[in-house]
C-alpha cells in the first residue's frame, strides 16, 4: 500500500468517525444521562429479521424485554413486535451543541428500547453513552493536540531563531520536561488541580494539562528544524536585503516547519485522545453523569462486570478502528518524510 | 571519562530541577490533604490550623523545600500524611516492586524483539517478514491500556493467571523456591503485557538499524570474503547497528514506566503506579512528588545507562 492509499483511507475513515460522533445527538436514541433502572446491564438488544411464524421483514425489529434474546422467554407482550423507525422524534439535543433538534437518526416505540451495546449499571443506554463520550475524547485530544503544538511551534521558533541564552533557557526546560516519563507526569500536573469541579471546567483544564505535558518534543524537533532553516541561502539573502526578523519568521522560516508540525500533530493526537481516556478512566477526567470513553471503560476495572457482562467490553472494541484510522493518517505521513515509524 | 563525569553530573542537575519543580507544582495544588477533616462540622478551623502547623503545611514554600531536602538525607522524603509514616521505605517497597516488573518487562521485551527484528531483517520480502510487520502494526495500533484489559480479562474469565497481586495468599509460608515461582506466577501476566506493548517499536528499531547495516557495502565485501553468513550477521552486522539501539534501550527504560504505571494499576501490581493514584486522590503531596522523583530518576538512569554503553561500544564517540 503506498503511502497516499493509506493517508485517504485515514482520512476517511477518520472524517467518518468524526462525523457520527459530532451529530451524537441525532445518531444516539437515547440522552447520554436518561436512565431506564429497571434494565440494569442490560444486554446488548437483539435486531430480528425473522418473526416467530418464520416471515422475513426487511426492517429489522425488537422484542419489548432488552433481555430477551427469543420471544418465547419473555412475558405476555412478547411476542409483540416493535420494529426500528428511522428519523423518529426524540429527546431533545442540540446539534454541534448549537442547533435544538428533536429528530433521531432510530428507535422503536415505547415500551421496547433498543440498547445496541447493553445498558450501565444505572441502565443507561451504551451505545449513546459511547458516542457522547467520543465528543469529550476526540475534542480534548484534537484540542490539546493543537495547543501543545502550538506552544511547541513558539518556543522551538524562538529558541532556534534567537538562539544563544535563550536557546540555552529554553532547551533546559524542555530537557526538564522529557526527563519525567511522560504518564507520570501527566499525573502530576493533573494532581496539582482540583478533583472536583464543574464537568465544563474539568474538560478546559484537561485539554490545558495536555497541551502542558506534550509541548517539549514538538518544541526541541521545530528548533531543529528552524537552526537549519535559518541558515538557508535564501534566508541569509533576505536578511542580506534587511528584512526584519518577525518578516523573516513568519514569512521564510515558519513555512518550513509546517511538515514537522503537521506530522507532530498526528502523532500527538491518537497520544492525547488516549491520555484523556487513562485519566477518565482511572477517575480524574471528567465526571458523571458526563461520558467519556475512559469512563466507559471504567467498568471494566470490575471484576463482576468482567466476569458477567461481556458487552461492556464493546466500547474497548469501537475503539480499535478509531486509533487505526489516526495510526494510518500519522504512518502515510511519517513515511513520506521517510523516517521510521514508531 | 570526562563526557561520562559532565553526563553524570548533568543527570543529577536535572534531578534536582525536577524536584523543585515537582514540589512547586504541589504548592500550587489548592487544597490539602487536611481538607477532608474541613468537611466535618465536629472538627473546628483550630484544630484543622493546629493539625497543619503539626505538620508543617503552613511555613513559607522555600523552608519547606529546604526542609524537604533535608529529609532526603535521612532517607525520608517527606512524611506521608495519609499512612502518617516516612515516605522514602513506604515508597522503597513500592519501587522495588515497578523495578521488578519494568526491569523483568524490559529483558523479556529485548528477548522477544531482538532475534525476530534479525530474523526479519534478515529474511526480508519473505512471507515471515510481512507476518511479523502485520502482527506488529496490529499490537502498535491497539492502545496499550485495551491490551491490559484484555490481558485482566483473560486472568478472570479462565482463571490461568492470577489477577492482581504479587503473592498469593499465604505465600509467606512457602519455601523460597515456590515462594520465587509463585512471585514468577503474578510477574507472568503484567510482564508479558508490557513487553507485549514494547515489543513493536523495539521491533521495527532493531530490523530498520539491522537492514541498513545489511545493505552497506563493507558488509558486501565481507561477504565477497567468503564470511560465513552467521559468523557475518554476529561478529559484523549487529556491533554495527548495536549505536542506535542502544540509545533505544535507554527509551525503552523510559517508555516501560510510563506504561507500567497503566499496567500496574489495571492488573493490580503493588508498584508505585497504584500509590501514586492513591496519593493524587488523598491530595498526599509528598508521595506525589517522591514517585515522580522516582521515576524520572528511573528514566534519566535508562538514558544516562544508554549514553554510556555508547560511549563504551562506539570509538567515534570516544574520540569527540
Amino acid at each position: 500500500m503506498t503511502y497516499r492509499h493509506k493517508l485517504w483511507t485515514g482520512l476517511i475513515l477518520l472524517g467518518g468517525i468524526h462525523t457520527v460522533i459530532l451529530l451524537a445527538g441525532f445518531v444516539a436514541p437515547y440522552h447520554f444521562a436518561t436512565q431506564y433502572r429497571e434494565f440494569p446491564f442490560a444486554p446488548p438488544t437483539r435486531l430480528h429479521f425473522v418473526d416467530d411464524q418464520g416471515r422475513f421483514h426487511w426492517r429489522p425489529f425488537v422484542y419489548a424485554s432488552p433481555d430477551s434474546g427469543s420471544p418465547d422467554e419473555t412475558q405476555a407482550d412478547g411476542k409483540h413486535r416493535y420494529p426500528v423507525n428511522f428519523l423518529v422524534q426524540g429527546c431533545a439535543y442540540k446539534i454541534g451543541g448549537i442547533f435544538p433538534a428533536h429528530r433521531h437518526l432510530f428507535g422503536v416505540a415505547e415500551p421496547a428500547e433498543i440498547f445496541l451495546l447493553g445498558t450501565d449499571e444505572y441502565g443507561r443506554d451504551q451505545f449513546s453513552r459511547f458516542l457522547y463520550g467520543g465528543q469529550i475524547s476526540l475534542l480534548s485530544g484534537l484540542l490539546g493536540a493543537s495547543f501543545s503544538v502550538l506552544f511547541g511551534l513558539a518556543i522551538g521558533s524562538i529558541a532556534g531563531f534567537y538562539g544563544r541564552w535563550i536557546d540555552d533557557v529554553l532547551m533546559r526546560v524542555v530537557e526538564l520536561f522529557l526527563a519525567c516519563p511522560w504518564l507520570y507526569l501527566l499525573f502530576a500536573v493533573r494532581a496539582a488541580l482540583p478533583l472536583h469541579l464543574p464537568e465544563w471546567q474539568v474538560f478546559t483544564l484537561l485539554i490545558a494539562v495536555l497541551g502542558l505535558v506534550g509541548w517539549a518534543r514538538p518544541a526541541r524537533l521545530i528548533r531543529g528544524v528552524v537552526l537549519s532553516a535559518k541558515e538557508r541561502n535564501f534566508v541569509l539573502a533576505c536578511r542580506g536585503f534587511g528584512a526584519s526578523n518577525s518578516y523573516l519568521l513568519f514569512r521564510h522560516i515558519l513555512p518550513q516547519t509546517y511538515g514537522v508540525a503537521l506530522t507532530q500533530m498526528t502523532l500527538l493526537i491518537p497520544q492525547y485522545v488516549l491520555a484523556e481516556v487513562t485519566l477518565s478512566f482511572l477517575g480524574l477526567g471528567v465526571g458523571e453523569p458526563m461520558p467519556s470513553w475512559g469512563s466507559l471503560l471504567s467498568y471494566l476495572q470490575q471484576y463482576y462486570v468482567l466476569e458477567s457482562y461481556w458487552w461492556m467490553f464493546l466500547p474497548a472494541l469501537l475503539l480499535v478502528p478509531t486509533f487505526l484510522a489516526y495510526k494510518a493518517v500519522s504512518d502515510a505521513l511519517l513515511e513520506r518524510v521517510g523516517a521510521v515509524s514508531l | 571519562m570526562k563526557y561520562a563525569c559532565r553526563r553524570l553530573i548533568h543527570a543529577a542537575l536535572l534531578l534536582v530541577a525536577i524536584s523543585f519543580f515537582s514540589f512547586a507544582l504541589a504548592q500550587l495544588a489548592p487544597g490539602d490533604f487536611f481538607d477532608a477533616l474541613r468537611l466535618n462540622p465536629q472538627t473546628s478551623p483550630q484544630t484543622v490550623e493546629h493539625l497543619r502547623s503539626e505538620y508543617g503545611l503552613n511555613r513559607p514554600f522555600l523552608v519547606r523545600y529546604l526542609r524537604w531536602l533535608e529529609s532526603i538525607l535521612h532517607g525520608e522524603m517527606g512524611l506521608s500524611l495519609a499512612y502518617n509514616s516516612p515516605v522514602g521505605p513506604l515508597l522503597l517497597v513500592r519501587a522495588r516492586n515497578t523495578l521488578l516488573l519494568t526491569g523483568s518487562a524490559v529483558a523479556l521485551s529485548w528477548l522477544l524483539a531482538l532475534p525476530l527484528g534479525v530474523w526479519t531483517a534478515v529474511k526480508r520480502g519473505t512471507w515471515p517478514d510481512r507476518m511479523a510487520e502485520c502482527a506488529v502494526s496490529t499490537i502498535l495500533t491497539v492502545p496499550d491500556l485495551l491490551i491490559f484489559l484484555a490481558l485482566l480479562l483473560l486472568a478472570v474469565r479462565t482463571g490461568w493467571f492470577p489477577a492482581g497481586g504479587m503473592a498469593s495468599l499465604g505465600a509467606n509460608d512457602l519455601g523460597p523456591a515456590s515462594k520465587f515461582h509463585d512471585l514468577l506466577f503474578h510477574l507472568a501476566l503484567p510482564s508479558f503485557g508490557l513487553a507485549l506493548v514494547t515489543v513493536p517499536v523495539l521491533f521495527r528499531h532493531v530490523r530498520a538499524a539491522l537492514m541498513e547495516v545489511l545493505d552497506s557495502p563493507f558488509l558486501r565485501a565481507a561477504r565477497g570474503h567468503g564470511i560465513p553468513e552467521g559468523r557475518l550477521l554476529l561478529r559484523y552486522a549487529l556491533p554495527v547497528a548495536a549505536n542506535p539501539l542502544l540509545s533505544l534501550l535507554g527509551f525503552s527504560v523510559g517508555s516501560m514506566l510510563s506504561m507500567s504505571l497503566l499496567a500496574e494499576v489495571i492488573l493490580s501490581w503493588p508498584g508505585i503506579g497504584p500509590l501514586l493514584l492513591e496519593a493524587i486522590l488523598a491530595r498526599d503531596v509528598y508521595v506525589v512528588i517522591a514517585a515522580i522523583i522516582f521515576s524520572s530518576a528511573f528514566l534519566i538512569l535508562g538514558n544516562l545507562l544508554a549514553d554510556l554503553l555508547i560511549i563504551a561500544s562506539d570509538p567515534r564517540i570516544r574520540m569527540e
